[in-house]
């Protein structure tokens, strides 16, 4: 089984049990017969190892082989249904953990996420429990993670509210601590104040970790967390003073009960605020122990994981999907005498999916490096050094933004990309839309994010400036550290093919990112200068200052890119594959903000007309390599979930069998009784 | 009402009553609009749940029965005018999304242009009374905008003066029309017509799905619905397929091309004519886009004028987040697009009709422009509004996300247009091939006339990209007259790069089809740029038709901001073309902040004039009265998920897991 698994047998991958499975569709076997690469050999460095590999497609093979996670209702369900069948995987995954003695936050839980395509209510359960771990005290630590791995309670992380979202320090609920009963009561003063939108919290929570502003002796000390029990552990229903509910309908993540909750001078025990970082005594005396940066660090972790754990597979399923069903899919002919042409050779649907896919390499390595980063610098700040931490949350924040925005962006263009048939639930692409689509805005607003980037640029370059306030001659950040290298004034390309040196365009946008940066700074200045507060400059100023942030994102993820092809230089064959990739994203890049770079005559009109050309070359040298760069994901039908994307390419005959399942199609004609008495 | 609402209101710098007069037509339009829609709020038979708690079915179930009931209303009400009707039907179906829609816009249509007069006798009474619910099945399972690839075959049978109809593979089988799953009793079928052993192309074939009375489908027909969509839940798309099922001849709609009882075909006399009911629809989709664009602003707009957010100096209140720059320059840009396509779907109305009265005289000699003018708008007001919903739609932070802002089911109801009735990129290219043609003829001497006009200045010019300051600086960006000269040149420039291109290729390949798909990314670009313009020229020209003072004086801010903002997010291409200079793009960056600032009062009124009815937008954060916050929570607790206070799951799995330990 272990071996079969490594090896990478297509039946693995097709597992839906159909009849089609045994046969390969033609077209599709004929852009898998002569790789140009190793595919298995991408798939383990995508997956970290040899062995990571065969894990996954060990727990995965479990996943598939068990009816109770089957999938393939999952378009048929109503909300109720839905949120319904997602608690009950999640409850027989977790039996099965336990039987199977899967360590608590071990790989295959990861692996069995993946494989179920998330379909698994109490997700925020685990973030309640890494919240504990992060601003909890070894004591709140120790009694809280037992009772949340063995289920004896169900939690949830209670932040937003309806009426206050990213920004913090607006949110509405208190706390105020009672001296005389040693209790914190939580209250939520206004309609407004009512916290709206947490997962899990509607139905299943039996407690909530409710951020608050905390009062101590009528002082109020911002926003601190409390363990609030919301529900009886007896019979589940809610405790005196908690009003709580699901939010409703929404885009997507109908298994997830989105709840909302008021609380009416409800009672904690002193014990129960989080007090890693801070802490109030008995009588009230208020302690502080970290800075308030503190309170981010799960916000970062939530970030992080976000971006290589949700986000980018969803781009990467769109692209699987949209790039097999390309080759299955004939329209027209290229020349009269041919049959229809595969739409994947059409110049116009190369440049559709193979940018997105291009994406979706450049945030896989990009979440991996930023994984490594929050784990090098994760127990430093819990020992209460920050000294990464700022860069940690800049890098976060930007590259949530950027990633949501650019993972949504790529997922409808791969879904529009099917034409008629990617509006189809069946396709699957419709519910990767509306998932990737949501994180534009939950976990902090992409914009707010962005600006939180810029203040961080903004920090950054006074400190290259030397301007006073500034921390002087400490060592600049490693990945604004390009701020102070010396540029060109001019880009040395002479013909398209120079626009392929990694170094070449990764020192374009640095050049780029620099300049937006200098000039949304001056314009800061000036407007400070001619007498506006900082403010009020500020928010005159935030168009550019995104638009600096943005740059800057680019450009992080385009250095990331060629870092991790140059690890790559010992497997020629992939580092090729992928280099066309890395330079497809740049240049896009270059092509779709030319302005930027013909600004300041950094590019000539000339040199963009090379860039195009190399550009337009590239997609040419991809379109060999396409299934095999989407194969490498390695993503099982199951999880795919879809009739146009499945590995096999038998495309019409799955969606002609599946649309018959549709419950519109076996239950009873509701038509007479409109009708035919009007006739 | 919310008090920040009000004060927007009534610091407004214009009436936004006369604007609404000027987007509907006239002040009687626009009243008489207000007396439909005051019919339909009335009626008790309107009310209903909201669409959003139910499923797919009881959906489905609803807008069947508000079609079945809405034929006679209109009947009762003797609303018969094309406008009225329309303005009748997007209130009453709220998503405009119906069931039978599709026996009125294309089995009727159909069968009026190509049926013959015994055909319409036949038929046309009964389906105007529903008694035949048709429906139009041209797309298959594996053929989409290439028509000639269509398998369904009509095979004649000169025995019993037949036709067989066949689906003789899977990709065959019929797949998307709408109301074919459930709905319809009939559909026009197009098939390859087969007569005497040979194939004669497409034909439209009158077809019974179903028994009238039972509903069951006649043996050799097997249809259902294609399943759950991304939107569009109330329309039940559907699938055919037909095996061996034989039609009588006169069935085959035979105004044009027939069969005679031998099977000898006659062919028909001109195809073009086909064109027209096209070229109605994508106009007709322009309009949509500018509907559906302006909603989407309605709503993000006024809730953001209810929602405050963080800080913007220190102590003070938290400020509407209408006032971060950041929101402004996410929304007031799409507002102004929204303007801009209202005013291009009424220019390319206006120009149907007119051209479509030509075409009665038998001139169709303006036919060729208005199809690729149509096909190219169609996909960039379409592109151009998927986007900026879902713009929108972020803007509104979380509350987006939920279906109580409304905007998710304006997305996915919106965003088939991208695909349907011609897919976009196909669209772009059929209007580059009319640039291209009208590119050739501009260069062996002959004039073009209409929106191309522009390619008639090329041959003296002499663009060259590298070349810098061909033409002079004199862009006033204070000027919409002068920005459409910019976007003019922007044009003509890519039209010009995409032929020399297109000619480069031809001379390195063998194929002409090769050469074309190895520019089309250079041809996309160029329709792009054209549009981009036609849309610029109309907004400008709109301008100098407007009377009152304080609306012209918005609506220039307006026209301004639209077309400097595309000059900022395309740049490269200012400046590449030498069009403008570096000094000037900073400029065009600052004036809009400025206009930013100037629309900033006016931007309530804006949507206000867009005067939708709340249930028509179907959205909390759009509310006319800005009471945003109770009514999200009253709405939430209608929640399917809060019909019991402890929901059944916990009792089925969450207990025993808790109880395992």
């Amino acid at each position: 089984m272990q071996r079969q698994a490594s090896m990478g047998s297509p039946l693995h991958r097709v597992s839906l049990g159909d009849p089609w499975s045994r046969h390969m569709h033609p077209d599709i076997a004929s852009e898998r017969c002569t790789p140009s690469f190793n595919v298995e050999r991408l798939t383990n460095i995508l997956d970290g190892g040899i062995e990571k590999t065969a894990l996954r497609r060990h727990v995965e093979n479990i996943i598939s082989g068990d009816p109770e996670f089957s999938l393939k209702n999952i378009y048929f369900l109503s909300q109720n249904e839905h949120f319904e069948a997602a608690i009950r995987k999640k409850v027989h995954l977790q039996k099965l953990a336990w039987k199977l003695g899967w360590p608590e936050d071990g790989e295959e839980f990861k692996y069995a996420y993946r494989a179920v395509s998330g379909e698994l209510a109490l997700n925020i359960h685990t973030i309640f429990k890494k919240s504990i771990r992060s601003l909890g005290s070894e004591e709140q630590i120790a009694k809280w993670t037992p009772l949340c791995e063995r289920f004896q309670i169900t939690a949830t992380y209670a932040q937003t509210e309806l009426g206050h979202g990213t920004y913090l320090q607006g949110l509405e609920t208190e706390a105020t601590y009672d001296a005389a009963t040693q209790e914190f009561v939580l209250h939520s003063p206004t309609i407004t104040a009512t916290k709206w939108w947490p997962g899990d919290l509607g139905r299943a929570a039996t407690h909530a970790l409710v951020q608050a502003q905390l009062i101590c002796s009528g002082v109020r000390q911002g926003m601190h967390a409390f363990i609030v029990p919301i529900r009886s552990l007896q019979d589940h229903s809610p405790l005196p003073g908690v009003t709580v509910g699901d939010i409703g309908p929404k885009m997507d993540f109908e298994q997830t009960d989105n709840g909302f909750l008021q609380l009416d001078h409800v009672r904690v025990p002193r014990e129960n605020m989080l007090s890693r970082f801070a802490q109030v005594l008995p009588d009230g005396t208020y302690i502080k122990l970290g800075t308030a940066q503190s309170n981010y660090l799960s916000m970062v972790v939530a970030r992080v994981e976000l971006i290589g754990g949700e986000i980018n597979f969803l781009l990467k399923k769109a692209c699987v999907i949209a790039t097999r069903y390309s080759v299955i899919r004939r329209q027209s002919r290229l020349r009269p005498s041919d049959p229809e042409a595969k739409i994947l050779d059409y110049q116009t649907q190369q440049q559709k999916l193979f940018v997105p896919l291009a994406w979706a390499y450049a945030f896989h390595f990009l979440a991996n490096e930023l994984l490594d980063f929050l784990n090098s610098s994760h127990d430093d700040i819990l020992n209460r050094d920050f000294s990464l931490l700022p860069e940690l949350h800049a890098l976060s924040a930007g590259m949530k933004a950027m990633g949501s925005d650019f993972c949504a962006q790529g997922t409808e263009i791969c879904r529009r990309a099917c034409g008629g048939h990617g509006y189809s639930k069946l396709s699957g692409l419709p519910s990767l839309v509306t998932k990737v689509t949501g994180s534009c805005t939950y976990e902090g607003e992409n914009t707010v994010l962005y600006l939180q980037v810029a203040r961080f640029l903004v920090k950054s370059y006074q400190q290259v400036q030397g301007a006073p306030g500034s921390t002087l001659h400490s060592a600049l950040a490693r990945s604004v550290a390009y701020l102070a290298e010396p540029g060109l004034a001019r880009c040395p390309a002479q013909k398209a093919a120079d626009f392929l040196q990694p170094e070449l365009y990764t020192k374009a946008w640095a050049h780029v990112a620099t300049r937006l940066i200098k000039s949304s700074m001056h314009r800061l200045q000036t407007l400070m200068q001619s007498g506006a507060d900082w403010q009020e400059a500020w928010n005159q100023t935030t168009v550019v200052h995104v638009q600096a942030a943005k740059a800057h994102c680019f450009y992080v993820t385009v250095r990331t890119f060629t870092g991790a092809l140059e690890n790559l230089e010992q497997e020629p064959e992939i580092w090729r594959a992928l280099k066309c990739l890395c330079d497809l994203h740049a240049l896009h890049g270059i092509l779709t903000h030319s302005g930027d770079f013909l600004h300041d005559g950094f590019l000539s009109g000339a040199q963009i007309e090379e860039v195009r050309t190399a550009y337009l070359d590239l997609l040419l040298l991809i379109r060999k390599d396409a299934i095999l760069l989407t194969d490498a994901f390695d993503f099982t039908d199951h999880c795919l979930n879809s009739a146009l994307g499945c590995y096999d390419g038998n495309v019409y005959e799955r969606l002609f069998h599946w649309a018959q399942k549709s419950p519109t199609n076996t239950q009873k004609q509701i038509f007479f009784s409109f009708f035919y008495p009007l006739a | 009402m919310n008090p920040d609402l009000r004060r927007e209101r009534a610091s407004a710098s214009f009436n936004p009553e006369l604007l609404t007069h000027i987007l509907d037509g006239s002040p009687e339009n626009t009243q008489r609009r207000r007396e439909i829609e005051n019919l339909i709020l009335k009626d008790p038979d309107f009310q209903h749940e909201d669409m959003n708690f139910l499923s797919r079915s009881q959906r489905y179930e609803v807008a069947v029965r508000k079609s079945a009931t809405m034929v006679k209303k209109m009947r009762d009400f003797d609303i018969a005018d094309p406008d009225e009707i329309m303005w009748f039907k997007k209130l009453h179906m709220i998503n405009f999304v119906e069931p039978v829609g599709l026996n009125y816009s294309m089995f009727i249509t159909t069968l009026l242009n190509q049926g013959t007069t015994a055909q319409q006798e036949k038929w046309l009474q009964r389906s105007q009374e529903l008694q035949i619910i048709g429906t139009y099945a041209q797309t298959e399972m594996g053929h989409g905008t290439h028509l000639r690839g269509l398998e369904t075959t009509a095979t004649y049978d000169p025995e019993t003066q037949e036709f067989i109809l066949n689906s003789p593979t899977v990709t065959s089988i019929k797949w998307w029309p709408g109301g074919l799953g459930k709905t319809s009793n009939y559909a026009i079928v197009l098939a390859q017509l087969i007569t005497k052993g040979k194939c004669y192309g497409l034909h439209a074939f009158i077809t019974p799905l179903r028994e009238i009375g039972t509903h069951k489908p006649f043996p050799g027909i097997t249809v259902g619905d294609i399943g759950p969509k991304f939107g569009y839940d109330e329309m039940d798309n559907g699938y055919l397929k037909l095996d061996n099922y034989r039609i009588p001849r006169e069935n085959m709609l035979m105004k044009y091309a027939q069969v005679k009882p031998d099977g000898t075909y006659v062919k028909p006399v001109s195809n073009k004519l086909t064109y027209g009911t096209m070229v109605f629809v994508r106009s007709f989709l322009v309009g949509e886009a500018a509907r559906s664009l302006s909603k989407a602003c309605t709503i993000a707009i006024r809730y953001s004028a209810v929602r405050h957010q963080s800080e913007i100096k220190p102590g003070e209140p938290e400020p509407q987040i209408l006032d971060f720059q950041t929101q402004q320059y996410k929304l007031f840009p799409l507002l102004a697009t929204a303007y801009a396509f209202r005013f291009v779907g009424e220019y390319i109305k206006e120009t149907y009709h007119r051209i479509n009265e030509e075409i009665g005289q038998g001139d169709l000699s303006e036919l060729p422009e208005l199809h690729a003018l149509t096909a190219g708008l169609k996909a960039f007001t379409s592109w151009t509004t998927n986007a900026a919903i879902e713009a929108c739609r972020m803007a509104c932070g979380g509350h987006g996300y939920s279906h109580c802002s409304g905007l998710p089911n304006l997305y996915v109801n919106f965003t088939p247009t991208c695909t349907f009735e011609g897919e976009n990129t196909v669209m772009m290219l059929q209007t580059a091939r009319f640039l291209m043609k009208s590119y050739d003829q501009v260069h062996s001497g002959k004039l073009v006339c209409g929106m191309v006009s522009y390619l008639n200045d090329l041959p003296s010019q002499r663009i060259q990209p590298q070349q810098v300051a061909v033409w002079p600086a004199v862009v006033d960006i204070s000027s919409p007259e002068s920005l459409t000269e910019a976007y003019k040149l922007r044009a003509a420039r890519l039209v010009e790069i995409a032929a020399k291109n297109l000619q480069t290729e031809v001379i390195h390949r063998k194929s002409k089809e090769v050469a074309w798909n190895l520019t089309s990314v250079d041809l996309v670009r160029a329709s792009e740029a054209h549009c981009h313009y036609v849309v610029v020229k109309l907004f400008s020209e709109k301008l100098l038709k407007i009377q009152e003072k304080s609306i012209q004086a918005v609506l220039r801010s307006l026209c301004l901001l639209y077309s400097l903002y595309g000059i900022s997010q395309h740049a490269g291409d200012f400046l590449q073309g030498s069009i403008m200079t570096e000094s000037q793009v900073i400029q065009v960056n600052q004036r809009i902040k400025e206009l930013l600032t100037v629309i900033r009062p006016d931007a309530i009124a804006l949507v206000d004039a867009f005067d939708f009815k709340d249930v028509s937008l179907g959205s909390v954060l759009g509310r006319y009265d800005g009471n945003v916050y109770e009514n999200l929570f009253e709405w939430a607790k209608k929640s399917p998920l809060n019909k019991t206070e402890v929901h059944e799951s916990y009792y089925k799995h969450l207990k025993p897991l808790q109880s395992k330990l």
